[in-house]
């Protein structure tokens, strides 16, 4: 499938006039299709939402170029459509922030209307439209409250119903749920995911939380100082996290080897193997490492377990301790692996360096 | 009461109501000059506001020329003293209202005095508008004129009217020295009536009724800035 977000090689340097630039992304290539929940998380770094501000061009890259449904927004360091063309290209783009932005002089309704105003369609019309999309986030009987009667919650319900006035293809989440409490973040979440499937909405979502993109995305990219440090599928990402900082990033992880830690387990008898080992929703409810003790006799103890829902699907990991020679740690990895489980020597990923 | 007013102050009593230095005459005088001159200057200080607000550097239309230019014009005007702006462009003031002296010709230097004055408040109640609102509604995919109107305009209201107040009441200060091109007003009044004769009476009354004026004016201001806010709870 095509990409309908296509962001090659970008970079964005801030000149300052004082000290050395910032260089808030660097060479980034971020390719995003038609349905994805693509999570950029952001790990520390200048510039958190400098990158999706540059997907409708809020910010302008100082290098690479920006496709977004097939037309080039951007390249050469030129932008490559007129203002005009810009402006009805953004309202393709539906863009919701972290502090809402919404217009607090006008009411509900008219804020989700000052999006309609250059659509085509009646007074009428655009009127039944902005009712539908307040219903469309439950919001339809404060069509006439100001915003700032609002909770944090609803006015980002209204920032979105604004954001998809114009049946966008696409909605960027600029750390938007980055001000709400634990409950409105999660419920705003939903919201995006249900908008995702109803709609077939394509959502980039940046944020500093992990919990966040676990929740919704299928795809992640992990940024640190302007680069990305890995992206992929989420659950390759979050479960095989190849990069130290992202290891350190993934929630799961860093408990487990705070918890391993704990056991002391530094130094191993050679008849001694730690794998993490990590199985997917098929596997969930069986029991493991009874079968490793009836199939192969080993003896397994469990160090850390841990089940996590990515996406829709639970996903279960767990550090197990197995004592035997060489064969039977090889036929461990073998049974393991022909469950479809995965399976990592901890050793092999330097946990006792961290 | 008139034999009253009479009686405690005679001179207040002596220059009557109506006629050339009459008090009707110069509580007329006073809110023409400061009607139509609002009316002026708060059009151009507005044009002015808005152009320093999205000429600015990073602003919506950025242009370093007209920013320089705007920026420039109304840091000039607002360094000129009053009462020598008054002189100074009398022969523009000539040139449009087709006379040097009288409360006509005041309004032209009104105007010009208080639009430098407006501009810079205008400036900074649009730059109380947040960032965020601006970048939203660019991402909306708003065209500069709904960023103008729909945004800046909108959402600075409260702000506008609260600023316009502020004004007003300063341009009240200004007719005050109108008098010295011969414009009348309560502002001479108080000087060519009451202190210049020592009637001490007159430049008082003269003094209350611009208070009451002025209060009026901030009393409607606030009323109508509190009506038009719903930035806060």
């Amino acid at each position: 499938m095509a990409n309908i977000i296509d962001l090659d090689n970008l970079s964005v340097t801030f000149h300052q006039k004082k000290g050395t630039d910032v260089k808030a992304v660097q060479n980034v290539n971020l390719k995003v299709e038609k349905g994805d929940i693509y999570g950029v998380v952001v790990y520390s770094g200048a510039g958190k939402s400098t990158l999706v501000r540059t997907i409708n061009l809020l910010q302008k890259p100082t290098a690479g170029s920006v496709t977004v449904a097939g037309t080039v927004l951007f390249k050469d360091g030129q932008q490559q459509v007129d203002n005009k063309e810009l402006q009805e290209k953004r309202r393709n783009i539906g863009m919701i922030f972290q502090h809402f932005n919404l217009l607090n002089e006008t009411t509900v309704a008219e804020n989700v209307l000052f999006a309609l105003k250059h659509s085509s369609i009646s007074d009428d019309e655009a009127e039944e439209k902005v009712l539908k999309l307040l219903d469309l986030v439950g919001l339809k009987d404060k069509a006439n409250a100001y915003p700032v009667q609002l909770s944090g919650g609803e006015q980002q319900r209204v920032a979105i119903a604004r954001a998809l006035a114009n049946d966008p293809e696409i909605l960027i989440s600029d750390e938007a749920t980055s001000a709400l409490d634990p409950r409105n973040t999660n419920q705003i979440l939903d919201l995006l995911k249900d908008l995702n499937k109803k709609l077939g909405l394509t959502v980039v979502l940046i944020t500093h939380e992990m919990d966040a993109v676990k929740r919704v995305a299928n795809k992640i990219a992990v940024m640190q100082h302007g680069v990305i440090v890995e992206q992929g599928n989420l659950r390759d990402v979050y479960l095989r996290p190849k990069e130290e900082l992202t290891r350190q990033f993934v929630g799961g992880s860093l408990a487990a080897i705070e918890t391993l830690r704990a056991f002391d387990l530094g130094h191993l008898a050679p008849n001694e193997q730690l794998f993490q080992v990590v199985f997917s929703a098929a596997n969930v409810t069986k029991s493991i490492i009874l079968d490793l003790y009836k199939q192969l006799g080993v003896d397994v103890s469990m160090l850390y377990g841990n089940i996590e829902v990515l996406g829709d699907e639970p996903v279960g990991t767990m550090f197990i301790l197995v004592k035997g020679d060489q064969k039977e740690l090889d036929s461990v990895v073998h049974l393991l692996k022909g469950k479809d489980v995965e399976v990592t020597k901890i050793d092999d990923r330097g946990i006792w360096n961290d | 009461m008139t034999s009253l007013l009479a009686k405690y102050l005679p001179n207040v009593a002596n220059l009557g109501w109506g006629g050339d230095t009459g008090w009707g005459t110069s509580i007329w005088q006073t809110i023409y000059m400061t009607f139509w001159p609002a009316i002026f200057g708060g059009i151009l200080g507005l044009i002015f506001g808005v152009v320093l607000v999205i000429t600015k550097p990073g602003g919506i239309l950025e242009n370093r020329f007209w920013f320089g230019f705007c920026d420039k014009v109304v840091s000039l005007f607002r360094a000129v003293p009053f009462i020598i702006l008054l002189a100074f462009i009398a022969p523009f003031t000539q040139l449009i209202v087709g006379t040097q002296i009288g409360t006509t010709a005041a309004l032209v230097p009104l105007s010009l005095g208080v639009f430098p004055f407006y501009a810079r408040q205008v400036q900074v109640a649009l730059e109380s508008v947040n960032e965020g609102k601006i970048e939203a509604a660019e991402a909306l995919g708003a065209t500069n004129r709904d960023i103008i109107f729909d945004v800046y305009l909108r959402e600075a209201r409260s702000e506008l009217v609260r600023v316009s107040t502020v004004t007003l009441i300063s341009l009240v200060g200004l007719t005050a020295m109108a008098g010295a091109i011969g414009a009348g007003g309560l502002g001479n009044t108080a000087i060519a009536y009451g202190y210049n004769r020592f009637n001490n009476d007159v430049t008082i009354v003269a003094t209350i009724l611009v208070l009451l004026l002025v209060v009026i004016i901030q009393l409607v201001g606030d009323w109508l800035a509190q009506r038009l806010n719903h930035q806060s709870r």
